[in-house]
């Protein structure tokens, strides 16, 4: 006999109307990783928007009199060799990631999403040649895959969120096709079909929302892993270009400078932790609030 | 046996809450019970009425807290409530032991079903192992369990669900226990598969002398096992009766409305093709009406029933009901 | 004419092992399984778990596409229907689950999941839809005003009247009931058990009503059929069953049910072991195995579906 059981009292559960969304606030809320998360996404998401407001000038401009200036009252995070002040290049580098990170995420959602719907739900052949090319580009680390790809396409902003989108698509077939497995298999998915509804129906109506969770908390934590591989790619000197100011390729010349300025590669690399950080709190926060196996 | 005139097991006044976000539930509010010597003891109601957790707070195997446990719950002229955590699990398994619904979920996977009985005598009995061992293939025969030396060394999911309910009965039995808490022990089973059970059960209780608070929502089983019933309703006891009276004249309206719809095999003829219904839901533990907790749903409210709560009323014969068409005024 | 009439139904599930996934085996869930339903009347199936009876249901509404056999509803062999055909028929031919809750989709209202077969085989307004969704709520004694309402508001019984009010939805002629109360309090049963009777008469409805628990199906059942590992052991009308039961399987489960009634004292007939497993069912009879009367035939030769009049059919070499 085991030393306690707890009761079942799933029907109390129940009863209590519409406090799910309650529920689920308060969890993410006593989750203080999740809130710090938050917090720093929202700073993220206001300095990317602000960006004119909170720094006037031209980031990209280069000014060679001041190059590689410590840390000072007008340049409060330094500059870099060009001159340029490092702090106007992080805040605007924090739009080149975000583009970034919701533009790898849409390419991963929009492909990867439907082919997950179709290998867990029709199962069979498709299901088996879905699976097959999955595998093959999962048995690739990630960010090789990007990087091969990136060779492939080419350089740039719009290839740089191309590879890394792709590379992230196994991930999201895997996932939602776990996911449709299970759903499918569910009493109401059987009674659509008995009341008459189509796949399509049935797919967009009754399994897409009810894989929504997982896919919702892939996507947070999906965003930080893209922001790390722009970065990655950025630093290799074969991502977003100079001028524009991304934070990997700071990253990547500042490494120079290492011993004499440090400061030129320490601020991106501190932007990037941060923004990767703050996605993947809220990605394990969403997690956990959402999960109905997760109690309060 | 014990000749005392002191029931085996008394309850008095049991409170049990959970503490949920949404609130304070009381899921057992103030429960008196006795369980006597050698008798089987039926504790009905429907889901959410509070039998089980009643069940499991005897032996505090509720987590506390969000559980919390009050009231007194005499066994042996001790109150278990106050036992430190070693006393209880003295008690647990040894004197008072308890069979589960679902037996597969209350064996362990990774034990084979000889090693968990011998477990439990060799801890509560100090058999050395070989004994232990013996004792437990001795258990399994005794619940008839075919080829019960080579079954005492399979794993639980190899058995099939009637197998698996007698290898938790020998479970139970194995350090003969003076009380049995069965919860709905017959409910996740086939009604041939039940029957076997149920006599098993009836066979046992003879000849060893077991007390049982069996507890169940099916009043048939009750009609057979037990020799008095209890009624529960929203977490209060609303009746108690021998078993023969009850069915007979049933006086609180709520076990007659439960009495009267269940469907009986072959009264079609006479009572026609409607049951009885009883109007509207169980309420909400954290909603509870004012007053009775049956009252929203009674054929036979009056103005007092939504204001007061109704007394418990003790009638001739053994017989307790709580409501207030039987007060005197 | 009958409305539904199936004829020899068989499923057998391919038991598949290893990464090959070589079938090793069959499953005989259904094995030749005949029957009949006239209009306005209520079949009710029981056995024990695994005896195929759920597989039955869903073999009749083409859940689960069936091995072979014939399903005629309506005049129309449903198995040889297509897929926008079938999509269709399921307009008047309905099913209600065993477990209400998992059977409503947790991210629809109320509302939605009523409406969901009309909008899938009406072309109606919406307005229209929500008054038709509103009626249906009534009829199955849900308030209207809760249409918006999700399925964990609700209570068990409410479920299953939601889960009512979807079937209702068509005007269907026929409803397979696939253990619609057992998963619903004593209380709570007869409330269902009676707006389902309720609503047969009201409509003409045919049902199909699958329990394991017999004193329910002989409640409401015009006939039952008794099912022993896929196949169908007798049928006879709810009283005959009950007075004069023919089977020896039927005749343990009648006994075996407790009767809340403690002046009753019978003599149970008591089965000995479980049901063998239907991957290797037993030869001939397939009740042999635990039957107290077996004989040496029984072990041999498959019995068969004799009628013994007045629609009273037993497959048993005694009788």
């Amino acid at each position: 006999m085991g030393e306690s059981t707890t009761a079942n009292f799933h029907h109390v559960r129940t009863m209590r109307k519409d406090s799910r969304l309650r529920r689920n606030w308060a969890k993410l809320r006593r989750n203080k990783a999740a809130l710090f998360g938050g917090a720093l996404l929202l700073i993220y998401l206001v300095t990317a928007v602000l960006a004119p407001v909170l720094f006037p000038g031209n980031p990209s401009a280069p000014n060679l009199a001041k190059s590689l200036e410590r840390p000072s009252f007008d340049n409060p995070l330094g500059t870099d060799e060009l001159g340029r002040s490092i702090l106007g290049r992080i805040i605007y580098g924090s739009r080149v990631s975000l583009l970034i990170a919701v533009g790898v995420v849409s390419v991963g959602l929009l492909v990867g999403v439907p082919l997950g719907l179709i290998s867990g739900y029709y199962g069979g052949k498709v299901d088996f040649g879905i699976q097959r090319v999955t595998d093959m580009m999962l048995a690739f680390p990630g960010f090789l895959l990007a990087l091969a790809l990136v060779a492939v396409l080419g350089v740039g902003l719009k290839n740089t969120v191309i590879s890394i989108g792709i590379s992230m698509v196994p991930i999201y077939i895997r996932l939602v096709r776990g996911c449709v497995l299970s759903v499918r298999e569910e009493v109401y998915v059987e009674a659509a079909r008995a009341v008459g509804t189509r796949d399509p129906g049935i797919l967009m109506r009754h399994i897409l929302p009810n894989v929504m969770v997982p896919i919702t908390v892939q996507t947070s934590l999906g965003m930080g892993t893209a922001i790390l591989f722009a970065a990655g790619l950025g630093f290799l000197g074969v991502g977003v270009q100079p001028p524009t100011p991304e934070w990997g390729a700071m990253l990547g010349s500042g490494r120079v400078y290492l011993f004499n300025s440090p400061h030129v590669a320490t601020f991106p690399g501190v932007a990037i932790f941060l923004s990767v950080l703050s996605f993947n709190l809220l990605g394990d926060g969403l997690r956990d609030a959402l999960d109905p196996r997760f109690k309060l | 046996m014990n000749t005392d005139n002191e029931p085996l097991l008394a309850i008095r006044n049991l409170h049990t809450c959970f503490h949920v976000f949404e609130g304070v539930v009381n899921a057992v509010d103030g429960v008196d019970l006795e369980v006597p010597h050698g008798e089987t003891v039926g504790l009905v109601g429907e889901s959410g009425c509070g039998k089980s957790v009643t069940a499991l707070s005897i032996l505090r195997l509720l987590r506390c807290p969000p559980a919390e446990i009050q009231g007194q719950v005499i066994f042996h002229g001790r109150n278990l409530l106050d036992l430190d955590r070693e006393g209880i699990r003295k008690i647990r398994g040894n004197a008072i032991s308890m069979i589960f619904q679902e037996p597969m979920t209350s064996l362990n996977p990774v034990l084979t079903i000889g090693e968990q009985i011998a477990e439990a005598v060799r801890l509560h009995q100090g058999m050395s192992r070989r004994e232990a061992w013996r004792w437990a293939e001795e258990m399994l025969r005794m619940v008839q369990i075919p080829g019960a030396r080579a079954r005492a060394r399979e794993y639980p999911h190899k058995l099939s669900g009637g197998m698996r309910q007698r290898a938790m009965i020998a479970m139970a039995l194995s350090c003969n226990p003076q009380l049995l808490l069965a919860d709905e022990p017959t409910t996740a089973l086939d009604v041939t598969i039940q029957a076997q059970i149920m006599s098993l059960m009836s066979n046992l209780k003879e000849e060893f002398g077991t007390s049982i608070l069996l507890i169940t929502h099916d009043l048939g089983v009750i009609a057979e096992m037990a020799s008095r019933v209890i009624v529960m309703y929203a977490g209060k006891v609303v009746e108690e009766a021998p078993v023969k009276e009850l069915f007979k004249e049933p006086l609180h309206p709520y076990t007659k409305g439960l009495l009267g719809s269940v469907p009986v095999i072959g009264r079609k003829a006479q009572t026609g093709r409607r049951l009885h219904e009883i109007p509207g839901t169980v309420p909400s533990l954290l909603e509870m009406p004012r007053g009775c907790r049956f009252h929203p749903r009674c054929p036979k409210m009056m103005d007092v029933c939504s204001g007061e709560e109704p007394p418990t009323i003790h009638m001739g014969g053994d017989r307790r009901v709580c409501c207030w068409l039987f007060a005197k005024t | 004419m009958a409305l539904l009439e199936v004829q020899n139904l068989k499923k057998y599930f391919p038991v598949k092992k290893g990464v090959l996934s070589r079938s090793v085996g069959e499953v005989r869930a259904v094995d030749g399984v005949s029957f009949s339903l006239e209009k306005g009347e209520t079949l009710g199936v029981v056995g024990e778990s695994g005896c195929g009876k759920t597989t039955v249901g869903r073999c009749i509404l083409r859940l689960i596409e069936p091995t072979s056999g014939e399903v005629i509803f309506n005049g129309r062999n449903l198995l040889q229907l297509g897929g926008e055909e079938l999509r269709r028929i399921r307009a008047s031919l309905q099913i209600i689950f065993q477990d209400p809750f998992s059977s409503l989709d947790p991210r629809m209202t109320v509302g939605q999941i009523i409406a969901e077969p009309i909008k899938n085989h009406l072309n109606v307004s919406k307005a229209e839809v929500r008054d038709r969704v509103a009626y249906l709520m009534e009829r199955v004694g849900l308030h209207p005003e809760q249409m918006g309402r999700y399925p964990h508001e609700f209570s068990g019984g409410q479920h299953q009247r939601i889960g009512i009010a979807r079937a209702l939805a068509l005007n269907p002629l026929a409803i397979v009931c696939d253990e619609p109360v057992s998963a619903l309090d004593v209380s709570i049963q007869a409330q269902v058990m009676n707006l389902l009777a309720e609503i047969q008469e009201e409509m003409n409805l045919s049902y199909i009503f699958i329990a394991h628990d017999l004193s329910v199906v002989e409640h409401i059942s015009d006939r039952v059929a008794v099912m022993y590992l896929g196949r169908i052991v007798e049928t006879a009308t709810d009283r005959d069953l009950y007075e004069n039961p023919q089977h020896p399987y039927t005749q343990a489960l009648l006994s075996a049910i407790p009767i809340p009634d403690p002046e009753i004292r019978r003599q149970k007939i008591i089965l000995k072991g479980d049901v063998p497993s239907p991957l290797e069912p037993p030869s001939g009879c397939s009740f042999h195995t635990r039957c107290p009367e077996r004989k040496e035939i029984c072990t041999k030769e498959r019995p068969a579906f004799k009628d013994l009049g007045g629609g009273h059919r037993v497959a048993c070499h005694l009788r």
